[in-house]
């Protein structure tokens, strides 16, 4: 029903194209605590996802100009003792298209404003699975993929390799453990056995004593092909590398890794997108970066086909099977239906390749092989979006 | 055969056969290997690797002079199209092609070089006699498709990120039209007698008819292969028939080569190639087709009539662009 008034709509806004249409965007950054990690030698940049959104806009700028189309992008950071949602009612007052980087519990209340209703809002970082299940809101698109996305896509790749016997070290931190159940849940839902897990204990300085140390912690676990590692903030998983009792491989947060984005992709035209942002960011892309620039570039995608700047049109367009964004990893994105979520393919990798891209091949769905990774239609208990088909 | 490409002996060898079998030798395709640095050059007698001869970084287009004298190669890495001479495998020059030169298209006059810089969403147009630019013309994000209609006057970039076929005046060197196209076009041609432009898109899996005199959309069409995830059947190259009257398609990851009704448009059958199939090149009558299948290194040889692929051949790594030498 919502393809045959959108048709409509397209025809009619061929006609117009030429007429100046323009959006402003704006992105929110809450500077979330950073807990102190064991090495500085990977400090995470301050424009971390702005530097990526700025390659969006861009991008659309260029594509914007042969269509009478305009863009802007506006950044707000807001402190940790910041008022988010002061800055995200002045943000709302401008326009309603927000990018927000921000832990799930401000990004929840944020969506949930009085002001925020109707509005379209992209969250660019968080990966919590219940945003995209029981917490979901209308109003909310992802485009950062959710630790289930990330999790399912290592495990396809262990069940591919027959790696089914595996072994897990879990980090303190709130994010750690919500990884560690989103590799639980896809160890189940793929058949591979976590045998055994630890709860990272130690609080002396690894760079010191890691040899010592971290073949001990993990010489009790039960047989295992591969050892995961939850530890999201990049703390110790660096040390456990190589420092393992037996000779493993290491994966999850750590070793080999399943991110949204890294800068060992470059196939598909990826090389192309890497080079345009290092050139404008003097750095490499991160996956963060990657998150914002899928949601700058989806709005833009949405303008260019639609011809029009309102926000219903706009998010009808995104959440219908018309829409499809190239992202540079070999197949069209697009966005669930039931959650907001934005599809998409997974690379895994260690720092100088890629291993492999899930979904891989032989995991197939009978409507994307996309949704094999995340939450599937029946696996969410979202309701917000209405229509579940 | 690339270790015989980096022998000097075994170069050296290579020229002084070919120079003393003297010129009347079987036409040649000529394959341009990304990750090679390299061209393969394939007998279309023997159908057989018969030289490899070392380029720039990245070679991608590929394309002969009128009288095939001068082969232009893009050589993206090295920021240049590189000028050689097909007998001896030389460069005798470089041509200033602006950053990162993709595709490009030789004018019917040939003398300017419509060159497609993929880092820098601009087209540039360089004259070879000279080897001055003399106009570069901004387009969208990430050009890549190239085409020149038969009278001259028209000259198309696809640009894969903006999505759009820019349409450039050749008199004036400005836009006059910019028309939307499915997700990351990467192939243009005009057909039948400059009368339709075809504008092959990756991501949205379907190749757009235009009629050119109105720069309207006459007709799309798309793909579908049993067995086959629809996102994975990918057009890039495309190639017509004699007659005109039917289309091969390369369709990329999914390994199919299309059929297609050039007049209704519809797919009539496919046939699997390698892997990841981009470009293709015909035989001089038409009577093969040889597409570069990046991901298996190798070029899949199809008999046209039969519509059926009878040979493969090992190439460099990651071949790219195919070139008729006749």
């Amino acid at each position: 029903m919502r393809l045959v008034v959108l048709l409509g709509m397209f025809l009619s806004a061929v006609s117009t194209a030429r007429a100046e249409i323009s959006i402003s965007i704006h992105y929110l950054k809450y500077e979330a605590p950073a807990p102190p990690t064991l090495s500085n030698l990977d400090p995470t940049p301050e424009d971390e996802g702005i530097a990526g959104a700025q390659v969006g806009l861009a991008d659309n700028l260029t594509t914007g100009k042969f269509l009478g189309h305009g863009y802007d992008l506006t950044v707000t950071t807001v402190p940790q003792d910041g008022d988010l949602a002061a800055a995200a009612r002045a943000a709302l007052s401008e326009t309603p298209y927000l990018l927000v980087d921000a832990p799930a519990d401000k990004l929840l209340a944020l969506a949930d404003l009085p002001e925020a209703q109707g509005a379209l809002i992209f969250n660019v970082s968080a990966e919590d699975i219940g945003l995209r299940s029981a917490d979901c809101r209308a109003n909310l698109l992802h485009t950062a993929p959710s630790h289930a996305m990330r999790s399912d896509a290592l495990a396809q790749f262990l069940l591919f390799k027959r790696w089914g016997d595996l072994a897990l070290i879990v980090g303190p931190h709130a994010k750690d453990r919500a990884f560690a159940a989103a590799l639980h849940r896809s160890a189940a839902k793929f058949q591979l056995r976590i045998r055994g897990e630890k709860t990272w204990a130690f609080d002396a300085d690894m760079r010191r004593n890691a040899a010592q140390e971290v073949p001990l912690f993990v010489q009790d676990l039960p047989k295992h092909d591969i050892l995961l590692v939850a530890d999201e903030i990049g703390d110790f998983g660096r040390y456990v590398l190589f420092n393992t009792w037996e000779p493993r491989p290491i994966a999850g947060s750590e070793g080999m890794t399943p991110v949204a984005w890294s800068p060992a992709v470059e196939q598909w035209g990826a090389a192309q997108l890497q080079s345009r942002f290092e050139e404008a960011s003097a750095r490499p892309m991160r996956p963060a970066d990657y998150s914002a620039w899928a949601a700058i570039r989806t709005l833009g995608e949405a303008v260019t086909r639609t011809s029009r700047a309102d926000v219903g049109v706009l998010r009808d367009y995104i959440l219908s099977d018309a829409f499809e964004l190239a992202g540079f990893k070999g197949r069209p994105l697009s966005f669930r239906h039931w959650n907001g979520q934005m599809r998409q393919p997974i690379p895994i990798v260690h720092p100088r390749a890629v291993v492999a891209t899930a979904p891989l091949e032989g995991f197939l769905h009978q409507r994307n092989e996309l949704d094999t990774l995340g939450l599937d239609a029946p696996e969410s208990s979202c309701s917000a979006f209405g229509d579940r088909k | 055969m690339t270790r015989q490409a980096t022998n000097p002996k075994a170069l050296f060898l290579a020229a002084l056969l070919s120079a003393s079998a003297g010129p009347a030798l079987a036409a040649e395709i000529w394959v341009t290997n990304e990750k090679d640095d390299t061209i393969s050059v394939i007998d279309i007698d023997t159908l057989e690797v018969i030289r490899t001869i070392p380029t720039g970084e990245r070679p991608r287009g590929i394309t002969f002079s009128q009288d095939y004298s001068r082969v232009y190669i893009c050589a993206s890495d090295s920021d240049t199209v590189q000028v050689m001479d097909p007998e001896s495998g030389e460069i005798l020059h470089d041509l200033p092609s602006g950053e990162d030169p993709e595709q490009f298209i030789l004018h019917p006059d040939n003398r300017r070089l419509y060159i497609a810089n993929e880092d820098d969403a601009i087209t540039t147009v360089v004259d070879v006699e000279t080897r001055k630019v003399i106009a570069q013309i901004d387009v969208g994000i990430e050009p890549e498709g190239m085409a020149v209609s038969p009278d001259g006057k028209i000259v198309i970039t696809t640009s894969e990120t903006t999505n759009m076929a820019h349409w450039i005046d050749t008199e004036t060197h400005e836009l006059f039209a910019n028309t939307l196209v499915d997700a990351r076009p990467r192939h243009a041609e005009f057909l039948k007698d400059g009368t339709e432009l075809w504008v092959s898109a990756e991501i949205g899996g379907t190749v757009s008819v235009f009629d050119v005199a109105t720069q309207q959309e006459r007709a799309k069409f798309g793909f579908e292969i049993r067995g086959v995830h629809p996102d994975r059947v990918q057009p890039v190259g495309f190639k017509l028939t004699e007659d005109e009257k039917t289309a091969f398609v390369a369709l990329g990851p999914s390994n199919h080569l299309a059929v297609v009704n050039a007049e209704t448009y519809e797919v009539e059958e496919y046939i699997l190639v390698g892997r990841r199939v981009w470009h293709m090149a015909f035989s001089p009558d038409k009577s093969l087709l040889f597409t570069t299948n990046g991901v298996s290194g190798d070029v899949t040889v199809i008999d046209v009539e039969r519509r059926e692929a009878i040979k493969t051949i090992k190439v460099g790594r990651f071949p790219w662009g195919a070139a008729l030498r006749p």
